[in-house]
């Protein structure tokens, strides 16, 4: 619980403040700051406390049960087409921001993914995560996802592409730290 | 929403039959994570909620609306590029600027680049791929975003 705390301080610190702003609203008659609770506030939050804790409930059971070491051993037997779908599906099992992924990026291309590969997966790992996606279609619809990630997924594979056309010829390696 | 309250029924019954320790643990760690990224969803709410107020809906669409062109795009790209807020409270974020009247493409790109470019990140992104390789892959990726977000503008309208 401290620990939690002195994490969130900040963020304690920006709900307490704003609690104050809205009690002091409503006893002097303040319209602002009580508009700014009703309209804004308050409608936005009770969409939210309704999705947020199924949503975690599900990511929670989707980490427990994502198959990623049964994934992670076709990983580097083949560098090809097949591998880049292999590398896909092992990014979007994961989950957290896209510097969580280099680390990760220097383990797979120590156990032989190729540089084309490498970019796939980072490409992959930042947009097509499946616990950011059903984020995604629940709070900006399944249209809009569909329609990213199909766009999205050729874009990265090009980037990934020319990325390795460019180190191709540079003697190119992934450091470790 | 009654969607998500059938599928996450039978999926936590499902999972139940199968492992019963492996759901415990799955929902434990579900309510933890809540737990810790609720008071930033909150914060960002209050804070989107205060400038909201004080933006006129008008000025939003003006600037980030369907009709606001390149430079839409560009201010969502720069935002989403040096952000480090998590993809989870940018859903929520993204779908409140939505209801407020900016458009589609201009989310689909900041939260294109929000995920795939960062700025603030390139040193540890060097420390692994060498300081010339992530700044290429950042420009690219903000480059493929400004594209991203074209496609869809054209797309939406179909």
């Amino acid at each position: 619980m401290k620990s939690f705390i002195k994490d969130q301080i900040a963020n304690i610190t920006i709900i307490i403040t704003f609690m104050m702003f809205i009690l002091f609203s409503y006893v002097f008659n303040y319209t602002p700051g009580t508009k700014i609770f009703e309209d804004n506030f308050l409608q936005f939050i009770e969409e939210m406390m309704m999705f947020l804790p199924l949503m975690f409930l599900l990511i929670g059971l989707f980490d427990v049960w994502a198959p990623k070491e049964k994934i992670e051993r076709h990983i580097g037997s083949d560098s090809g087409i097949k591998g880049a779908v292999w590398m896909i599906l092992l990014a979007m099992l994961q989950a957290g921001p896209l510097y969580g992924a280099f680390p990760v990026s220097y383990v797979l291309y120590k156990k032989g993914a190729s540089i084309r590969n490498i970019f796939i997966y980072l490409g992959a790992f930042s947009t097509l995560k499946i616990p950011m996606l059903s984020f995604e279609i629940g709070f900006l619809g399944l249209k809009f996802s569909l329609l990213r990630t199909i766009l999205t997924i050729p874009v990265f594979i090009i980037i990934a592409i020319i990325m390795d056309n460019y180190l191709k010829t540079r003697n190119f390696q992934i450091k470790g730290e | 929403m009654k969607f998500l309250i059938v599928v996450t029924i039978i999926s936590l019954i499902v999972s139940f039959i199968m492992d019963k320790n492996k759901t415990i643990a799955g929902m434990k760690k579900g309510l933890y994570l809540f737990a810790n990224i609720l008071p930033a969803i909150i914060s960002i709410m209050i804070i989107v909620s205060i400038v909201l107020h004080f933006t006129p809906k008008e000025t939003l669409i003006r600037y980030l609306g369907s009709n606001s062109g390149f430079a839409g795009y560009m201010v969502a790209a720069f935002v989403g590029s040096i952000s480090l807020i998590p993809g989870i409270v940018a859903y929520p974020l993204a779908g409140m600027l939505i209801k407020n009247g900016v458009s589609y493409s201009i989310i689909a790109v900041f939260i294109t680049t929000l995920t795939m470019v960062g700025i603030i990140t390139i040193p540890m992104e060097a420390r692994y791929f060498g300081f010339k390789t992530a700044i290429i892959r950042n420009i690219l990726s903000f480059c493929g975003a400004i594209i991203i977000g074209i496609v869809i503008s054209f797309l939406w309208k179909l």
